[in-house]
């Protein structure tokens, strides 16, 4: 029984182009680092705090290695009052099994290395058992492992790679600073669906992400267009 | 009369114990005596035994002492030598002075307890006939009489005893000494009969014949769970944790112990509690009666559930009991913003049903993967008050396309005196590529009074 419910990334192109208009609840969804950034996923995490933001009720978050670091999270929407942390260890897998029994859940993140077919056919089970989200964060200390390109169960496959950004006052390039990070979100599986690439800005506060347009890092007319939106 | 005991003030003023009383009076002419009162120090061994069930399933008082069997039971007190330490720490803060060790066997503890060399002992698994060499042939639980002639023989330590022939030695002392030996080496089993406080909420079934598979185990699980819920629901009190006693054919006791965030007597959540682990249980040559205790419970009111929401955080208490259970207590946790710019200090742990609440979260950029310890990273960068331009991460190079900062986190001078003065700056920087990194260099660049001028990488955003 898959819920017909979804959660949505709330830009539009991206939730119209994923079957259902958006992330199906009760699901495995995998996400990753892209290139160097598979051994933090830091940038994937970040999605996952972002997403997870929009709903409400707690968060189980199992992790191998204890490194994510809660303020974080609160800077991506994630309250961390919301999430349960459990240190795994190699027993990631089996918690967020267990953890999808519970349909209290907004959602569930498991950061995972190894994941087989069989492995995640169980995950998908439980979560379309109990209608709860479940996302493996996959980390791996190389960046190239063969084992993140082996076939799973998952609906989606993304990868989040982090972009070079545009300067934080786009008409003074040279005045020094950070503006928000950019992401290239890459779906490279999608059950009922075709693979797809957008370039958007990390997650908000609350959480929220917006569509990079092709020509809004070019001068004057797009930083108006900005304003006016 | 003789003394039977003495404390530590009358230890010091030369007396001991078997002297007779009126010698005492001489020596000490306002001393305190009190009668001995055998009844009333075992009674209170036994309510210390029952006392010390927080720390195992198995406790017993001994004439002297209280057994503890730790299997399984140091990791969640912090280890086996922090789990003595504040054992000790709380008898002496209720005026109790004490000796505590723990080793393979129960003879080797009792004797390093009563004549190891510090408070403390603990014995690495395997290293029993080392630590019981030295001591002294009495602390083997051994007749006085027997004690007696062993010495007259020459005989003063362990290591002596144990280098004899068995033969000669059991015709000479009988079977006694060399059981006595055999246990403390751990060649002969030595089963402790729990203490069971009848106060507390216990259910108890034998059976005519011994239980071997866990299927059986299982189904009498369920029906102990619901008798205990059924007494615990009689007192208003909910279970925190849960002992399952495994009495086995040969006499030996096994347990199992569960532990819940929230007091709970619902019978089919601490049945399963129980349940997973089951499979741990090695029933030998069958199990004759099974009997769960509740050492542990705090009151549980009934709850009217106002709305959904209510029944939703329910369900969260007992994820995490299963999860403490399975992954061990302290590693399922929430985490809690602490009032410290120090990053490493700004979080803390606090229980996975905890109310929310606390301090603020920082306003300021954090990583979300903070790499601890710090790793140090080459620097390449001009002036101490701009941004770096290039580092070497890992055997990396990393060029620096853009940076924020710094943000200046002082040292807490009041937790540690190696902080007064010291100083981080900051910087968020993001490489060729478009990744982020969380950068630190310890000094604020004027001289070295405030840091080294070392640069750290300490995140990943």
């Amino acid at each position: 029984m898959v819920r017909a419910d979804v959660l949505r990334f709330g830009v539009t192109q991206i939730d119209q182009h994923l079957p259902g208009g958006g992330l199906l609840n009760g699901a495995l969804h995998e996400v990753a680092g892209d290139g160097p950034d598979v051994e933090h996923g830091a940038a994937a995490a970040l999605l996952l705090a972002g997403l997870l933001a929009r709903r409400r009720g707690p968060v189980l978050w199992a992790v191998m290695r204890n490194d994510l670091f809660a303020p974080a999270l609160a800077a991506a929407g994630l309250q961390p009052d919301r999430v349960i942390f459990a240190e795994a260890g190699s027993a990631v897998l089996l918690v967020m099994e267990e953890a999808l029994r519970h349909p209290g859940l907004a959602g569930v993140v498991g950061e995972v290395g190894r994941m087989g077919l069989t492995a995640s056919r169980r995950l998908q089970l439980a979560a379309e058992g109990s209608g709860v989200t479940v996302f493996a964060l996959r980390r791996f200390r190389r960046a190239a492992d063969p084992a993140l390109a082996e076939p799973n169960a998952a609906v989606t496959r993304w990868r989040v790679a982090a972009l070079p950004s545009p300067p934080p006052i786009p008409h003074a390039p040279d005045v020094p600073g950070l503006a928000r990070a950019r992401w290239r979100l890459d779906l490279m599986r999608c059950r009922g669906g075709v693979p797809a690439t957008w370039t958007v800005e990390a997650c908000d506060a609350q959480g929220r992400l917006a569509l990079v347009t092709e020509f809004s890092d070019r001068s004057a007319a797009p930083a108006q267009q900005r304003t006016a939106g | 009369m003789v003394i039977g005991a003495v404390d530590a003030a009358a230890g010091a003023l030369g007396l001991h114990v078997g002297m007779a009383l009126a010698h005492a009076q001489a020596m000490v002419p306002d001393l305190q005596i009190a009668d001995a009162d055998p009844a009333g120090d075992a009674a209170a061994l036994g309510r210390l035994a029952a006392w010390c069930l927080r720390l195992s399933p198995m406790t017993a008082p001994d004439t002297d002492g209280v057994w503890i069997d730790a299997t399984g039971c140091a990791h969640l007190h912090g280890g086996e030598a922090a789990m003595l330490d504040s054992l000790l720490g709380r008898l002496a803060a209720d005026g109790m002075t004490a000796r505590a060790a723990i080793a393979d066997t129960p003879g080797a503890a009792h004797a390093l307890a009563r004549h190891g060399a510090g408070l403390v002992t603990v014995v690495a698994p395997g290293g029993v006939t080392r630590a019981l060499d030295p001591l002294p042939v009495a602390s083997l639980r051994l007749a006085a009489d027997a004690v007696a002639t062993l010495r007259r023989l020459g005989l003063e330590q362990v290591a002596d005893l144990a280098a004899l022939p068995r033969g000669p030695l059991a015709r000479r002392f009988g079977a006694a000494v060399l059981q006595r030996l055999d246990q403390a080496m751990g060649r002969v089993a030595e089963p402790i009969t729990p203490v069971v406080p009848p106060d507390m909420p216990q259910a108890r079934m034998a059976f005519a014949e011994p239980l071997l598979t866990a299927e059986s185990f299982v189904a009498v699980i369920g029906a102990l769970v619901g008798q205990v819920c059924t007494l615990l629901e009689r007192t208003g009190l909910g279970a925190r944790h849960l002992d399952l006693l495994f009495e086995r054919v040969d006499g030996t006791v096994t347990a199992i112990r569960a532990g819940t965030a929230r007091p709970s007597r619902d019978a089919r959540h601490l049945g399963r509690l129980l349940e997973e682990q089951v499979e741990t249980i090695d029933p030998g040559l069958g199990v004759d009666a099974l009997r769960l205790a509740v050492p542990f419970a705090e009151p549980l009111a009934y709850v009217q559930v106002a709305n959904l929401a209510a029944e939703t955080e329910a369900d969260v208490a007992m994820l995490v009991d299963r999860l403490s259970n399975r992954l061990g207590a302290g590693r399922v946790w929430r985490a809690a913003a602490v009032e410290s710019d120090v990053p490493e200090r700004s979080v803390r742990h606090v229980s996975a049903v905890a109310p929310p609440g606390g301090a603020a979260w920082p306003a300021w950029p954090r990583p979300a993967r903070l790499i601890h310890p710090p790793q140090p990273v080459q620097m390449l960068s001009g002036l101490p008050d701009r941004p770096p331009t290039a580092f070497t991460w890992r055997r990396h190079r990393h060029h620096v396309r853009r940076a924020d900062g710094p943000e200046r986190i002082a040292g807490e001078w009041w937790r540690r005196d190696a902080e007064i003065g010291a100083v981080r700056d900051y910087w968020q920087v993001e490489v060729e590529g478009g990744r982020r990194f969380w950068l630190y260099r310890r000094g604020d660049g004027n001289g070295t009074e405030s840091g080294d001028l070392q640069w750290f990488m300490h995140g990943v955003f």
